[in-house]
């Protein structure tokens, strides 16, 4: 069924057990973005060392698309050098608008090619990108510090 | 069950041919925000374009003649479905066109001591119009609070509705509580101190009776495609004395009388609020859907979304960890109940669902302060009308158990 490559078991195990959620108090930047069409909304803290991603804490109320997706993205960035983080980045955004055609590169992805379904449902790429932007916006702020 | 004849009613609605996600039967649970469309209203766009496409109050040839005799034909009828008179209904691109066309007109009539009372059930496009007025203005926006069973509370009319206050526009049914807000004391209270009183009737006109002179309110808006009408229609009725007072909100032609290169003068209502050519098939098609409306029969309708919701609010409470948003009982409240169910987001409800053919809606429903009031980031939301049934209530309920297996899964 179509619903079962939305819903993949990795999502729904990120989504009940959700990686670095709970804001650390310490962080070079924080930021907030909604998903005004759903109300779904995501608080994200990162801390910048030499060029790589010391630590992301967020916290947020959302649907199971987007609550693992951040999950996912948290899990995936930290430890990396910005650089590395960027081309996640592109290629998870890439897999979002494939419309289904992509699977992802699980050497880069990892979890995050679990996510390859949300591309077939319109609706709901941007429950998946929520998470993923406000990690876009907040390593800008951080980096330009 | 009710007097209608659902089953007869859903073949006028070619849309319930087809199927969704791979042959299942479409259970069409979102008419608040959009409804299905009969035949008929399909045919009266499709006659227009087909027979007499014109640019209507332009033009002496027989297509223009005929144009404009469709589109003053379905004024008529509008007028006589909401119980106002012809110039009094004026056409508009939707029910917030019309709301905005309000609150642009009304801004040369408002000072920084007036008042703009709204409620917090507002839909977005029945609150950021009088947000924008109070903000061009300097005057002061109020509001009625939302108790949480969520009904209006009207405990401190005098002081919400004050000598000030110039403008109230409320709605009449919450497109997300279902509540059918009460507008006798509000309309006393406005009238009292000189204030118009402004029915957001989105949702209400399509579902019951409406007779603006009984109601006594001043300004009513809605939209077709609400109504199974076309898109791209609204409707402002507005009483003629003030339609007469009011400045227009869009200038071009059709809505003047006399142009020099320096300045203009208007049309009488409801021309000075119809710049440029109208939207005519949909106009036509609007006239067409509310004669389906008639043959069926307004209290009929309502009837029947007052029987069919009291067995969803039945079936709904029986359900474990469902929590109704809004009132719990039929008094009062119309067809369309918003829930939230245990810890299962109501966007991957909303997703469970279609897979099994059913539309709902989920999230805020263009009432962020309202859900944020309630402390719901988002509710589901089932909105009936006249072609849904029993089937389709126990569709939803088997869904939403079938929804908790599915993500209760370890
Ligand atoms: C109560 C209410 N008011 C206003 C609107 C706006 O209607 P439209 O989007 O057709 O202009 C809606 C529809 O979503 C509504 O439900």
């Amino acid at each position: 069924m179509e619903l079962d490559a939305l819903y993949q078991e990795v999502i729904l195990d990120h989504y009940k057990h959700p990686q670095h959620k709970g804001l650390v108090p310490t962080y070079d930047a924080q930021v907030h973005h909604v998903n005004p069409s759903c109300g779904d909304e995501t608080t994200l803290n990162i801390s910048l060392d030499n060029g790589s991603i010391k630590s992301i804490s967020w916290d947020g109320v959302g649907c199971s698309i987007s609550q693992a997706s951040v999950s996912i993205m948290s899990d995936l960035m930290i430890g990396k050098s910005v650089k590395d983080a960027e081309v996640i980045l592109n290629s998870f955004v890439d897999l979002m608008q494939s419309k289904g055609l992509k699977s992802g590169d699980p050497q880069i992805l990892e979890d995050g090619v679990s996510m390859a379904g949300v591309s077939k449902f319109p609706a709901r790429i941007k429950c998946a990108l929520l998470g993923w932007m406000a990690y876009k916006d907040a390593v800008l702020s951080a980096s330009s510090k | 069950m009710s007097q209608l004849d659902v089953a007869a009613i859903r073949k006028d609605f070619p849309i319930f041919t087809r199927t969704i996600r791979d042959g299942k039967k479409l259970v069409y649970l979102d008419s608040g925000a959009t409804s299905q469309k009969p035949q008929s209203v399909i045919d009266a766009e499709v006659d227009f374009y087909s027979r007499s496409n014109a640019a209507a109050h332009r033009g002496a040839h027989q297509l223009a003649e005929e144009a404009t005799e469709a589109v003053e034909a379905a004024r008529e009828i509008v007028a006589n479905f909401l119980g106002g008179e012809s110039d009094e209904i004026v056409f508009t691109k939707s029910a917030t066109e019309s709301l905005n066309l309000l609150a642009y007109s009304y801004t040369s009539l408002i000072t920084a001591e007036d008042r703009i009372v709204v409620t917090e059930m507002e839909h977005h496009a029945n609150l950021i119009p009088w947000q924008q007025l109070a903000q061009r203005t300097g005057a002061t926006l109020s509001w009625f609070e939302v108790t949480p069973e969520g009904r209006l509370d009207l405990s401190n009319i005098d002081n919400v509705i004050t000598e000030n206050t110039k403008i109230v526009s409320i709605t009449h049914q919450s497109n997300v509580l279902g509540t059918i807000n009460p507008l006798d004391a509000i309309v006393a209270r406005a009238h009292e101190v000189g204030a118009v009183v402004i029915l957001d009737a989105c949702q209400s006109v399509p579902h019951m009776p409406i007779n603006v002179t009984e109601l006594n309110i001043d300004y009513l808006a809605f939209s077709g495609h609400k109504a199974i009408g076309p898109t791209g229609v609204g409707v402002l009725w507005g009483r003629s004395e003030l339609l007469e007072m009011l400045p227009p909100f869009l200038f071009g032609g059709s809505m003047i009388e006399t142009v020099t290169m320096t300045d203009a003068t208007w049309a009488p209502a409801p021309r000075k609020f119809e710049a440029g050519v109208p939207n005519m098939a949909q106009i036509v098609g609007l006239g067409a859907a509310l004669n389906y409306l008639s043959k069926i029969g307004m209290n009929n309708i309502h009837l029947h979304e007052i029987e069919l919701g009291s067995y969803l609010l039945a079936q709904l409470s029986a359900i474990e960890g469902l929590q109704v948003v809004g009132p719990v009982d039929m008094q009062n409240r119309g067809g369309t109940i918003s829930f939230t169910f245990g810890d299962i987001h109501p966007h991957d409800l909303g997703q469970y669902l279609d897979a099994q053919g059913i539309a709902v809606r989920t999230g805020h429903h263009c009432a962020w302060p309202l859900t944020r009031k309630l402390g719901v980031a988002a509710t589901t939301r089932a909105s009936l009308y006249f072609y849904n049934d029993k089937d389709d209530v126990d569709a939803l309920v088997s869904g939403i158990i079938g929804a908790k297996k599915y993500f209760g899964r370890e």
